[in-house]
């Protein structure tokens, strides 16, 4: 399968990377490939075949929904490019 | 006692409890190896004051007679693993300056055993190649060099640091995370061991997470006996990952008898590629016929869907990403871009996610995207999941009929020279042929060093084991480690 330009910009914008103009072609082009290679999976016959969840057949564990920890603001904002005021800072959301 | 960091763990664990040596004295050692050893980029981030801190620790503790196997040994770590204070960035961009608060299960127990870090090791960004070559650290380097040739080789990836780090004699054993073979690949390419456990025996919690149904850490090692032990002190239920396993952890170390008689050896027949090299092939057979010289019958078995195990995986693996590595949005942590006026929300993503992802992590990152997206989901995402139901059931087959381990070979190649493979990352991924089957299928495998090519580099075996079976494999690694007398080290020119 041939991906276009206008595909492989679709594709950047729902992964939100920014991709120049002219770095598409070789984008796509890219993408193709690996595409193309990925579609040998049509050659297997998966008719009635469950699709894999778990790899080892296990039953998740189950927790009380409790509080366990927290109080550590401090902590969690220690590595954030921008705090203030206890609270993680962007650029404007809404108008 | 020269040559400290020559020792093997068991050997370096047996001369700390008769009091020979001690921590402070190994640890001293392999950081002096280290600060020698730049030129191998292993290290990109050492940590001489945590490690003499904790050799210290370790020393009392022999002292006091409470001493694990590992208390006092030094490791690497590789820089996928959250280690509390310390720069862990999955040797990306976008999680430069990142220090986590908090400290991985998997290095919890190490250091809780008495184990020293003497810091961290290069890889791969996010875990993600074969050579080493996508880190924003820049390349690690292959000890072994092609004879007199001193054309720079790759220590393979994506834990190539552990591997360069370890082949180097410069810590004693590393750690290592394999999603379609990162440990198993490397130690084949520096003449070393490494075993990935089955999916669910090592905790995830607090390893930045590439592809979460795939991901596994594991010990790279000088030997088989060294590996037994490492992993024994990672392995482990651990309630913060939901997929860690609630089963008791054997004393690996106390099953390596090397007695592998009546066990059944299956050998893949597809596993014999085109093109594979002469020398694969004739080390292949060697293995074959030193398992059953020790006592193991050997069943010629057929797996028939490994030949759709690579393109399984490059839709499975890159829909995980894309899914995990959302979280890189310049908010919690690591890098932001700067802004220009009049930016908003959505390009301080797109842009910090551009500056931060290195071009192959972008690459599946949107390809993850892509085969996950409207429409696609069923053609690429479902039926890899199908496929790969399939992979594991071929592998459940021919347990079924008996058999104990599979031994194919590791890599379909010797190491191969950095800078050579990047026209098309198609071909890189045809690297992980012989281990990506494995992951996929949930199953315990282990690289082991057998013999040597043309040019003098080191090429290794993989075997195959149940799952939870990782006691049984390691046996059967030893038993094959002890045939092929594989002694072998790169010659120091670092």
């Amino acid at each position: 399968m041939s991906i276009d330009i206008e595909t492989a910009a679709r594709v950047a914008k729902l992964a939100r990377i920014s991709v120049e103009e002219d770095a598409l072609p070789a984008l796509a082009q890219e993408f193709s490939n690996i595409l193309g290679f990925i579609e040998q999976l049509n050659e297997v016959d998966v008719e009635g075949v469950e699709p894999m969840v778990s790899v080892e057949p296990m039953r998740l564990k189950r927790r009380k929904d409790g509080v366990t920890d927290g109080g550590m603001q401090d902590k969690v904002l220690a590595n954030a490019p921008d705090a203030r005021e206890g609270f993680f800072a962007v650029p404007k959301v809404v108008e | 006692m020269t040559d400290l960091t020559k020792l093997k763990i068991s050997e370096a664990r047996d001369a700390l409890r008769k009091g020979d040596v001690s921590s402070v004295d190994l640890t001293e050692a392999c950081l002096a190896a280290i600060d020698k050893a730049d030129a191998l980029g292993a290290f990109v981030h050492k940590t001489p004051e945590i490690a003499m801190a904790q050799a210290k620790s370790a020393d009392a503790r022999i002292k006091a007679g409470d001493a694990p196997d590992l208390c006092g040994i030094p490791l690497g770590i590789k820089d996928l693993f959250c280690t509390k204070g310390v720069p862990s960035q999955a040797a990306s961009a976008i999680l430069n300056g990142f220090k986590p608060e908090y400290e991985s299960t998997v290095t919890s127990q190490l250091f809780d055993a008495g184990a020293v870090m003497l810091g961290k090791l290069n890889m791969d960004e996010f875990a993600m190649g074969s050579s080493n070559e996508t880190s924003t650290y820049g390349n690690a380097i292959n000890p072994w060099r092609r004879g007199n040739d001193d054309t720079a080789l790759t220590p393979g990836g994506s834990s190539g640091g552990s591997a360069s780090a370890v082949a180097a004699d410069l810590c004693l054993g590393a750690t290592g995370t394999d999603t379609g073979g990162s440990i198993r690949q490397p130690a084949a390419f520096t003449g070393i061991t490494g075993i990935k456990p089955t999916y669910g025996r090592c905790s995830r919690w607090g390893i930045v997470a590439f592809a979460s149904s795939l991901d596994q850490a594991g010990p790279m090692t000088k030997d088989v006996r060294d590996a037994a032990i490492m992993l024994e002190a990672m392995c482990g239920h651990d309630p913060k990952d939901s997929t860690s396993a609630d089963l008791a952890v054997p004393n690996f170390e106390a099953m390596l008898t090397g007695d592998i008689k009546g066990k059944v050896i299956g050998i893949p027949r597809e596993y014999r590629m085109d093109g594979m090299p002469d020398e694969i092939e004739a080390l292949w057979s060697e293995g074959r016929k030193m398992l059953e010289d020790a006592g193991a019958t050997i069943k010629d078995i057929s797996l028939p869907h490994t030949k759709y195990a690579l393109p399984t995986y490059y839709v499975i693996a890159p829909a995980e990403a894309s899914s995990n590595l959302a979280r890189y949005d310049g908010v919690r942590y690591g890098h932001r871009a700067k802004l220009a006026q009049g930016d908003g929300i959505t390009e301080m993503y797109e842009k910090t996610r551009a500056e931060g992802f290195g071009p192959e992590v972008q690459r599946r990152v949107m390809v993850g995207t892509y085969v996950l997206s409207a429409g696609f989901y069923d053609a690429y995402y479902n039926r890899a999941r199908k496929v790969r139901t399939l992979i594991k059931r071929d592998f459940e087959e021919v347990f079924a009929q008996g058999v104990d381990a599979i031994l194919t070979p590791a890599t379909p190649s010797s190491a191969f020279e950095l800078g050579k493979q990047h026209t098309d990352p198609v071909e890189m991924y045809l690297n992980d042929v012989f281990t990506v089957t494995v992951n996929l299928a949930g199953l315990p495998g282990i690289a082991v060093p057998t013999g040597l090519d043309s040019q003098g580099l080191p090429l290794g075996l993989q075997l195959i084991g149940r799952p939870w079976e990782e006691g049984d494999l390691l046996n059967t690694a030893y038993a094959l480690e002890q045939a092929a007398g594989f002694v072998a080290k790169p010659t120091q020119w670092w």
